[in-house]
């Protein structure tokens, strides 16, 4: 599963700055596909942003079944295992500001500020997102979008899943 | 302790050697099978088979009888077995896990194999060494005693993993892990020690085999061997279900009637894809 995806960056020139300094913003857009099955259950969904060494940083998003009664949607939480392993293990569920529930298929786009919660305040350096989704009877898939933090100017990149993910793009601003 | 020529149908007799007899002495192995090793949820549980059998891990020679049974809680407990039943091919029971943290499934055995004569005719017991003075007969013609320390183990976590289940107690053959066992990802390489009595038990061979074997040719056994500290390392091929034996003979006998002392460690670990 873990592809060498093919990534694209692309820098923008800095816009000239005339307003009160703004922190930073990363948006995260996920694209969950429209798959044609028997049996079909909106994927879980992880999204946490990794350093250079693999080691988590942040989550920044987890996508389950919150409403299920007597919390039975954390079950299934340990099938987004790179996430249950890295982080997912160590957090308590739900989590304000990070678990939701399942999204429907079609693009989400999630906005993270520099220095609030969850991405908090990163030190300088390079940085991979990484979105993790598991389906119940269907398949799971796991991709990374590398970016350095923080931005210098708008940058954007992404990558694109084969079966449990579409589209993924981090779109920077400084 | 019963006199199984006796007391004991044949079966029952064949089954109650092989849940004790030391792992490599004869073709079968001895297994544990957890349903899941790596849990979340609020109220996890998980299913165990228990089977002796040549293929893993398949249910095709006898069950592994739950007497020597013990599952210990992440904060050292014991933890209850439920549901519990032996069939034809396999002993299944469950245990759910009300704490968070890494539970240690275990069947611990530690006895003695008597053969002899008694009048010309052939008798074989097993029992204590406490109980060997009191139902042997002293003066039993072609006595031949074996004692036999086996372990067989398998962990499943709920949540994080936790140390507290891996402590070794000193007695016969133990894996003190260096990784984890619930923390395994194919492609990574896992470390752990091997310990006699408490011990490093170094220059032992550990014989690591993947489960699946009736769906393939070849074993596909790793072989490792102990270094002077009792540390082995393997570096997981797939992912899937593995059993990892060790045995290890010498004189440290309990009693003086034996001769020779076979230790015996195995366990099943699962590995999950990266």
């Amino acid at each position: 599963m873990r592809r060498l995806l093919t990534v694209t960056l692309t820098g923008m020139a800095a816009v000239p700055f005339a307003g009160p300094a703004v922190a930073a913003e990363m948006s995260v857009k996920v694209e969950i596909p429209r798959l044609n099955v028997a049996e079909y259950h909106r994927p879980y969904v992880s999204m946490w942003i990794e350093r250079a060494d693999q080691s988590p940083a942040a989550t920044l998003a987890v996508w389950y079944d919150v409403k299920h009664k007597d919390g039975e949607g954390t079950k299934w939480l340990k099938d987004m295992r790179q996430w249950w392993r890295k982080a997912g293990r160590d957090m308590q569920m739900p989590a304000d500001g990070i678990s939701g529930a399942t999204r429907a298929a079609g693009e989400h786009t999630l906005t993270f500020t520099d220095a609030k919660a969850p991405l908090g305040k990163l030190p300088a350096g390079d940085y991979q997102l990484v979105v993790e989704a598991a389906r119940e009877v269907g398949g799971r898939e796991l991709l990374r979008v590398p970016f350095a933090w923080p931005p210098k100017a708008a940058a954007s990149a992404k990558a694109k899943g084969e079966h449990e993910l579409g589209g993924v793009s981090v779109d920077l601003k400084p | 302790m019963k006199t199984f020529a006796t007391k004991l149908p044949v079966r029952a007799a064949v089954l109650a050697l092989a849940a004790l007899m030391p792992l490599a002495a004869h073709a079968h192995r001895q297994w544990l099978l957890p349903s899941a090793t790596v849990l979340s949820g609020s109220d996890p549980w998980v299913t165990v088979d228990a089977a002796v059998s040549n293929d893993l891990f398949y249910f095709e020679h006898v069950p592994l009888r739950l007497d020597n049974l013990a599952v210990t809680a992440p904060d050292g407990a014991a933890a209850k077995v439920e549901n519990a039943s032996t069939g034809r091919y396999r002993s299944t029971f469950d245990v759910h896990l009300t704490q968070p943290g890494t539970y240690k499934v275990a069947m611990v055995s530690h006895g003695l194999f008597a053969s002899y004569k008694v009048d010309g005719q052939a008798k074989r017991w097993r029992g204590s060494a406490e109980a060997f003075a009191k139902e042997v007969p002293a003066g039993a013609q072609d006595l031949q005693v074996t004692q036999a320390d086996s372990r067989l183990e398998a962990f499943v976590t709920a949540g994080k993993p936790t140390a507290k289940v891996l402590q070794t107690t000193g007695r016969g053959l133990e894996l003190a892990p260096v990784t984890h066992p619930n923390d395994l990802v194919a492609g990574d390489a896992a470390s752990f020690r091997l310990l006699l009595d408490g011990k490093p038990a170094g220059n032992v061979k550990v014989a690591v085999v993947p489960g699946g074997i009736r769906y393939r040719d070849q074993l596909q056994e790793m072989s490792f061997t102990t270094d002077a500290d009792g540390k082995f390392s393997v570096k997981w091929p797939a992912p899937g279900m593995y059993w990892m034996e060790a045995e290890v003979r010498d004189d440290k006998v309990a009693i003086k009637e034996a001769k020779t002392r076979r230790a015996s460690y195995a366990a099943t670990v699962e590995v999950l894809p990266q």
